[in-house]
């Protein structure tokens, strides 16, 4: 027995600020100290609050180490480990009280949120299928396939409302009853792990955190529809959570949880990695099965859908990570269980990735309802430095954004829809006064026109004409006019595009458009940039009463556009300057202005 | 693997490791005294005495930390055993058999060994 279990984050964010570092060096400390015996150290998946890493929990206290870094290492074993003193000041502030220590339950941050596809994030040893087991891990498939039928699997999963959690929000049970229905000497089951929404990392957090989840949910899946193979197709920029999958279904072969026979059951199913070369269009289900074919990720037309012609042509069963990540929880708590959670028609809870201007970045999970508001303001812990709240994307390049007039709309998949926004895979991008919304719009199209595939027409040409639409206004060059070829050439690409890239690639234009037309008319019209972002629409100028003639910015100057004698009010030369903002962020008496 | 029952038990087995992460009012904790009073006192052995106990009986819902000075530095090894929904008993001057028998008859039987408790010694 250990008497205290050190968890270590190892999540993408963690790791990158060095969690592996820490782990190696607590590991040596505690050998130096005689403790290897008495304290275990487990690196775990995402904790969610990637803002504060690396993290690190000390049990049973259960206290929380924040921005740990290597050299903290030492006196948290001599002090906590050896001598049973917390080191105060590394704990998470917000744990801390006068009188107590707090649990990470009990912060802001995690109180109001609810962890269904996110329970063992952080909690559990991903490379240790014993303690996925310990956490009732496996309990459901061996339900699924000694108790119930694959009909009355199928059942719970549609009376428990799930809906695809990869953007679309198709009814799982439903989905999963198609191929079923479908005869075949072969079906595929096929986990759609391509997440290539910029600012979305839910999907590589749950592979990360939770593997064994996923095995079991897409075992589970195989014996509801008829599948006896299955595909985890996921992108090679996330080679954590390739290792730690691969290291799953290692495990859970050796333990005869895939394989022949499960559970005496007579069920087979086997499960592969297929890795993704990181084209965004590939998280498109069609071309990700002509990806994991050996070909060229283009998307076919459907019909055929893939419960008829998916897979090598075969009956197929696509679904994103998260919605995976439920079953399980589905399966041993029931379907009643699962739509307690949130809303009429849409179930259950949704993770989001918070971003942007925010200070609690990271993974959140939440039932569906909540509020915009209670995201950014209670768990998100509000906008850094005291700004106001602009706006929220949401859905990547697919998606849309919520202003601000209506942060208070409960977030499910029919009220975005409701505002022309969508769900998306559940990236929340926050954007406050100084962000450009003009200037959003072009970096989703800078994206979608980088990573359309090409195959179709609107989509290849039509992105490329928007997108120079959009640099057009944020140079100044644009006419009214401009703005309504603009809208209709949108609408052009969402009605004629051949896959659900293009289709919804002129959404983002469109949000901005529909909440933010006066600021395109602004660039248009007043040749002004409100936000100050785009600088073709922008010129420094100093103000000769604050200048000091210091010459601190005509030395910072990358361009030599400011000149000026000691002690005497500077000018810059507007010909020469490029707009860097390097001279206004060195200038210490704020002489210095952009408009 | 081909038996829920196997599964079970696997999971039986694995749960009783993670006793120490459960953050539940439902675990019986026992503090020892380990600041320099206590470790020269020969807070260490005593503990690791603790440690081994629980993991020989495979005891589940109990937890052993650390604590710093608890203020009768004369009467270390101090440890105290808080079992919930129970007052403190805290235990003093302790020796690896005092050890044995208070897991045994406190912390399996719900009886404190009231000898060895701060209390008698002080009387």
């Amino acid at each position: 027995m250990y008497r205290s279990h050190v968890l270590v984050c190892g999540g993408t964010g963690c790791t990158s600020s060095n969690s592996q570092k820490i782990i190696d060096t607590m590991e040596a400390e505690l050998k130096a100290k005689g403790l290897e015996n008495e304290v275990q150290v487990i690196r775990t998946g995402c904790f969610g609050l990637c803002a504060l890493g690396p993290i690190m929990i000390v049990y049973p206290e259960g206290c929380f180490y924040s921005e740990v870094k290597v050299e903290d290492v030492p006196e948290i074993v001599e002090e906590h480990l050896l001598k049973g003193r917390m080191v105060k000041r590394l704990l998470y502030d917000e744990t801390v009280t006068e009188t107590e220590v707090k649990g990470l339950n009990d912060t802001n941050f995690y109180k109001t949120q609810q962890r269904v596809a996110l329970k063992n994030c952080g909690v559990i040893n991903p490379e240790d299928i014993n303690e996925y087991i310990a956490y009732d891990g496996y309990q459901a498939l061996a339900k699924c396939v000694t108790e119930l039928t694959p009909e009355q699997v199928i059942q719970i999963v549609k009376d428990s409302g799930l809906r695809g959690r990869g953007g679309g929000g198709f009814p799982t049970g439903l989905k999963w009853s198609f191929t079923a229905a479908n005869k075949a000497d072969q079906k595929y089951v096929v986990c759609n792990a391509d997440e290539g929404d910029p600012g979305a990392f839910m999907d590589r957090s749950v592979l990360e955190g939770d593997p064994h989840c996923i095995i079991e949910a897409m075992a589970i899946c195989g014996y509801a529809t008829g599948a006896t193979e299955g595909y985890v197709y996921v992108r090679a920029e996330y080679p954590i959570a390739v290792a730690r999958l691969q290291i799953a279904i290692n495990q859970a072969k050796k333990l005869g949880l895939l394989g022949k026979d499960i559970f005496g059951s007579g069920f087979d199913f086997d499960l592969h990695i297929k890795l993704g070369a990181g084209a965004f269009v590939c998280g498109e289900e069609t071309a990700l099965m002509t990806s994991i074919e050996g070909n060229r990720g283009e998307p076919r037309p459907r019909p055929p859908y893939p419960a008829v012609k998916g897979l090598f042509g075969k009956p197929t069963t696509e679904n994103n990570v998260e919605t995976f990540a439920n079953i399980p929880a589905i399966i041993r708590n029931g379907a009643e269980w699962f739509s307690s959670m949130g809303t009429e028609k849409s179930k259950g809870t949704k993770v989001f990735a918070l971003g942007g201007k925010i200070k609690n970045t990271g993974l959140v999970e939440i039932p569906m309802g909540t509020t915009l508001r209670d995201i950014i303001y209670e768990i998100g812990g509000g906008i850094p430095g005291g700004k106001k709240f602009k706006a929220a994307q949401t859905g990547g390049p697919s998606g849309g954004c919520i202003p601000a007039s209506l942060i208070d709309t409960p977030i499910d998949y029919d009220n975005l829809t409701a505002i022309g926004c969508m769900m998306g895979s559940g990236g929340l991008i926050v954007m406050d006064e100084d962000n450009c919304m003009v200037d959003i719009a072009k970096f989703f199209l800078d994206f979608t026109v980088d990573e359309s595939c090409g195959k179709c027409t609107p989509c290849r040409v039509g992105t490329k004409r928007l997108l120079e639409m959009l640099d057009k206004i944020t140079e100044g060059k644009a006419t009214l006019e401009d703005l309504d070829k603009l809208e209709d050439l949108c609408n052009y690409i969402k009605e004629n595009s051949l896959c659900g890239l293009g289709q919804t690639a002129p959404n983002p234009v469109l949000a901005t458009l529909k909440f933010f037309r006066e600021e395109y008319i602004a660039h248009v019209v007043d040749k002004k940039c409100p936000a100050g972002v785009c600088k073709s629409l922008l010129s420094f100028s100093i103000e000769a009463d604050k200048c000091k003639g210091c010459t601190l910015c005509a030395r910072k100057c990358p361009v030599g556009a400011i000149s000026g004698a000691v002690k005497e009010a500077h000018t810059i030369d507007t010909s020469k300057c490029i707009k860097c903002g390097v001279c206004m962020d060195s200038c210490k008496f704020k002489a210095i202005i952009k408009k | 693997m081909k038996t829920l029952e196997e599964l079970m038990a696997l999971r039986d087995a694995a749960k009783a490791n993670l006793t120490t992460r459960e953050d539940s009012s439902e675990v019986t904790r026992i503090v020892v005294g380990m600041a320099t009073c206590g470790i020269a006192a020969g807070a260490r052995p005593i503990m690791a005495k603790f440690v081994d106990e629980i993991a020989k009986r495979n005891l589940q819902n109990v937890t052993v930390a650390q604590t710093g000075c608890i203020g009768m530095c004369q009467y270390e090894p101090i440890a105290e055993v808080l079992v919930p929904g129970k007052e403190k008993v805290t235990y003093v001057q302790l020796t690896e058999e005092k050890v044995a028998k208070i897991i045994v008859d406190h912390v399996v039987n719900g009886k404190p060994v009231v000898e060895y408790t701060i209390g008698a010694i002080t009387e």
